[in-house]
């Protein structure tokens, strides 16, 4: 940790120096490259931006921050030209200009990564990148240039596989190589590293301190405060569809950025839970599980225990076998064998998801609507479908929808989630307040043993942080928690032990006080133990 | 004696393989640009009808079949409008498209019922054309035969090789990044849903006016369906479509003759077994995930509500 702060020491530095510099160049006179002002944008229901006025100079890291709902994606999508704004004017170098589709945008020389990335699983890379492309021209010359750029800013691709095979950050670097090919003035990045290792986020900073210097302008949308810090040199903040504020952020710590995000001071730092640790409440032992299908990973020999009253936290880039790891868990797939899963020393391998809620297993599934909820059904009859065992919601083979309809205003309460009522559709919940409905359906429940995969991904920080003080507070009680996350930091704050799972294979399972930011990176990319302390 | 059976066997079997060429070929484009029309049938109906009309009427084949062409389009045109437009059920528009499609075509056709057509003009290449064996098999077909050849190959072509063909496979795999790209998700699909409308009313047009040229009422006789299949049995690949088509063709064509033959199956049974084979193949097709995923329009049948 302590080595994670000195970088951000030296980032300030060079910041400041960056900052100065554009003082003495008279750089606050120099047209913008792109300004919004009055920009309005209504959806029925919520007005996603009010009157936003903001400017990116040339060559700036410029970040866009707010949480959740704060209308970043809608004022992107904007200048990208995906959305029409109700009103306000867009100056482009200096001119009014109007941006009517993603291809006039380009024509500009704006180019965009997208959150969720607009790729196409069954294309080669190449052609993805012709697609994204107005003038591609011949693939083979295009071929060419993708392996020249791409090695050149040290992101290495082989445009000629299918996405499909590919890693989340290699997708990334298709979509970056993509617009880099266009040689853009402007590159917008919706939260690109809410899918990175530590390890890629730092060589796609370098990336973009490299493209900076060069004098293209970035536009970078996140809520993560500390990458905003030590990247961004002004950053814009957005509360509720406003501009609320703006900032040097260097200049500022994560807590005031936070509260100006938040518009409130946020509550302590979540601790790891600091009940004694009582008996083993869910043992694996040699679980391996050959993939469902050619895009999945086999589960190798992973072994763990999780007692009553910790949690334990499992870290890993998405697509290692985490969600494999969660079906084993819950017993959507059997394993080959009882005695692999034990719950509460009751051998369950071979058991269904019903008969395992029954011995006190309760899981959150990391893909909230669809899997953790049926969309088009109620929050109440989404409350009935897993706890109508352990809530004996059931009399005779006849629902008791009273008793159902109590249950799910219970967790609505206590969990606050704003919702109309039981009978609202779990489809019309935004992301975090489903997410707060479903963990608390399962924690409401009682459960011995509790499995949430991505707790908090893509839940804004007042949410995040109360899902995570439930879970602890649950693990306090003298339930056992496991929690499987690609959010790192949440990991290193809540866990009382750690591991990181590669490829299916699970490493050891450390301490939390031995655990680092950069070791457990290297462990997620499949370094063991001894490695990352041969590379310290 | 043999020799000439086993020619005129082929000859059968190309006729019976065309029509599910173009109506197999035509869904592949409609279903890689992520639509699933269900309506085939009735478009191939409401094409033979019209076809049959114009002969009936103008006489002149060419016109006949740019108007079955013309009315597959503009069958497909109402689904397109259903689906892509109001964003109504693919699956049920789909099915209704057929019993309005079978409906409309035989009130159309009620008073042509039984009158004879010659049939299309076969191509005559002198020389060529007089040879034995191959001069039958290969050179005195009309021009829909050659058509139907030369279209999985277009199409290959289209799809695999031409940045249009590109946008068209991309709008299938996922309409959501198309859109953020800036492609014209719906105007796409719309094209792409009435090629498939003019291929089925050309598969129509050859069943009236080539295969057995007069109008019967629903005389597609399922066919469209089968070419439904073929889509998936090919996964979505035009030449294994193609392939598939003929071995459709085949069977269907080996079963008469087997029953000519007199072989002693029940004659229901034997003609089972073209639909039986592609159950088969269909279920070993979808026990390969891989290949699936691979050539799959994974955005196949779903609404596109462009980004709120």
């Amino acid at each position: 940790m302590s080595n994670r702060h000195s970088t951000d020491h030296q980032e300030q530095d060079r910041q400041t120096s960056v900052e100065e510099e554009r003082a003495i160049n008279g750089h606050a006179t120099t047209t913008p490259l792109l300004a919004l002002s009055g920009i309005t944008k209504s959806f029925p229901g919520t007005l996603a931006n009010d009157h936003v006025d903001f400017d990116v100079a040339p060559g700036e890291i410029h970040a866009l921050l707010g949480e959740n709902g704060a209308g970043k994606s809608t004022l992107v999508k904007i200048i990208y030209g995906i959305l029409k704004a109700d009103a306000g004017q867009i100056a482009w170098k200096g001119e009014p200009v109007v941006i009517d589709s993603p291809n006039t945008a380009r024509r500009f020389g704006i180019a965009m990564v997208f959150q969720h990335f607009s790729l196409f699983d069954a294309l080669t890379v190449v052609e993805n990148i012709a697609l994204g492309m107005d003038e591609p021209g011949d693939m083979a010359a295009l071929e060419a240039r993708i392996e020249q750029v791409s090695h050149s800013y040290g992101l290495p691709l082989h445009p000629r596989r299918h996405v499909h095979s590919l890693s989340v950050g290699e997708r990334q670097r298709i979509e970056i190589v993509r617009c880099l090919l266009q040689e853009p003035s402007l590159l917008v990045m919706d939260e690109p590293t809410s899918v990175l290792t530590p390890q890629e986020v730092e060589k796609l900073f370098e990336t973009l301190r490299r493209l900076s210097d060069e004098g293209m302008s970035i536009l970078y949308i996140s809520h993560k405060l500390d990458e905003i810090r030590a990247l961004c040199h002004r950053a814009t903040i957005l509360r509720l569809g406003r501009r609320v504020a703006d900032a040097v952020p260097s200049e500022e710590t994560s807590r005031s950025l936070a509260a100006m995000m938040m518009g409130e001071e946020l509550q302590g730092e979540a601790r790891p839970p600091t009940a004694t640790v009582g008996e083993v409440r869910l043992r694996v032992s040699h679980l391996s599980l050959p993939a469902a299908d050619e895009f999945g990973v086999d589960l190798k020999d992973v072994s763990f225990e999780v007692r009553g009253g910790e949690i334990l936290g499992i870290a890993g880039v998405a697509g290692n076998g985490q969600n494999e790891l969660t079906d084993a868990l819950s017993g959507e797939r059997p394993s080959v064998s009882p005695g692999t899963i034990v719950i509460d020393e009751t051998e369950c391998g071979l058991k269904g998801p019903d008969a395992r809620r029954a011995l006190g297993l309760c899981c959150v599934p990391e893909q909230r609507l669809g899997h953790g909820a049926v969309p088009d059904m109620s929050l109440a009859e989404n409350s009935y479908l897993t706890a109508h065992h352990r809530m004996g919601l059931t009399r005779h083979g006849i629902m008791r929808s009273d008793a159902r309809d109590t249950f799910a205003d219970r967790v609505i309460d206590s969990f606050r989630v704003k919702c109309n009522g039981h009978q609202s559709q779990a489809s019309s919940l935004s992301g975090g307040n489903l997410q707060k409905f479903i963990v608390g359906r399962e924690i409401s429940q009682d459960p011995g043993v509790v499995v949430v995969s991505q707790p908090t991904w893509g839940v804004d920080a007042g949410s995040a942080a109360a899902i995570q003080s439930e879970l602890i507070k649950l693990a306090e009680a003298g339930s056992a928690v496991l929690v499987i996350s690609q959010d790192l930091d949440e990991l290193m704050q809540i866990s009382n032990r750690i591991a990181a799972i590669c490829a299916g294979a699970l490493s050891e399972v450390i301490g939390i006080e031995q655990a680092t930011v950069e070791g457990m990176g290297l462990m997620m990319g499949g370094a063991s133990l001894e490695d990352t302390h041969a590379e310290a | 004696m043999s020799l000439e059976i086993l020619v005129a066997t082929i000859l059968t079997i190309i006729t019976a393989a065309t029509p599910l060429v173009f109506a197999a070929t035509g869904e592949l484009i409609t279903e890689k640009a992520g639509v699933l029309n269900l309506g085939v049938e009735g478009m191939m109906l409401t094409g033979a009808v019209t076809g049959f009309a114009t002969v009936f009427f103008i006489d002149n084949a060419v016109l006949a079949c740019l108007a079955a062409m013309a009315a597959g389009m503009l069958t497909a045109l109402i689904f397109a409008f259903l689906v892509l437009g109001l964003q109504a059920s693919q699956v049920a528009t789909g099915l209704a498209l057929t019993i309005f499609g079978i409906g409309l075509s035989a009130l159309l056709g009620q008073n042509m019922v039984g009158i004879a057509y010659a049939g299309l003009p076969k191509l005559y290449i002198p020389f060529v054309s007089d040879l034995p064996v191959l001069g039958p098999l290969l050179f005195n077909h009309d021009a829909l035969v050659y058509l139907s050849l030369a279209l999985p190959l277009a199409v290959a072509w289209f799809l695999y090789r031409t940045r249009a063909g590109l946008i068209l496979r991309a709008v299938g795999d996922s309409h959501d990044a198309a859109h953020a790209i800036g492609y014209p998700v719906i105007a796409i699909r719309y094209m792409a849903t009435l090629f498939g409308g003019a291929m089925a009313g050309l598969a129509g047009a050859y069943l009236s006016l080539s295969y057995s040229p007069m109008w019967v009422e629903n005389m597609s006789a399922g066919r469209g369906w089968i070419a439904l299949a073929l889509v998936v049995f090919g996964t979505w690949r035009p030449w294994r479509v193609f392939l598939g088509a003929y071995l459709f063709g085949g069977i269907t064509i080996l079963q008469l003759h087997a029953q000519a033959f007199g072989i002693a199956v029940a004659s229901q049974f034997m003609s089972m077994l073209p639909y039986i084979a592609t159950i088969v193949v269909l279920v070993l097709i979808s026990r390969d995930p891989t290949r699936i995923r691979l050539n799959a329009p994974a955005c196949i049948g779903k609404p596109f509500h462009p980004a709120a």
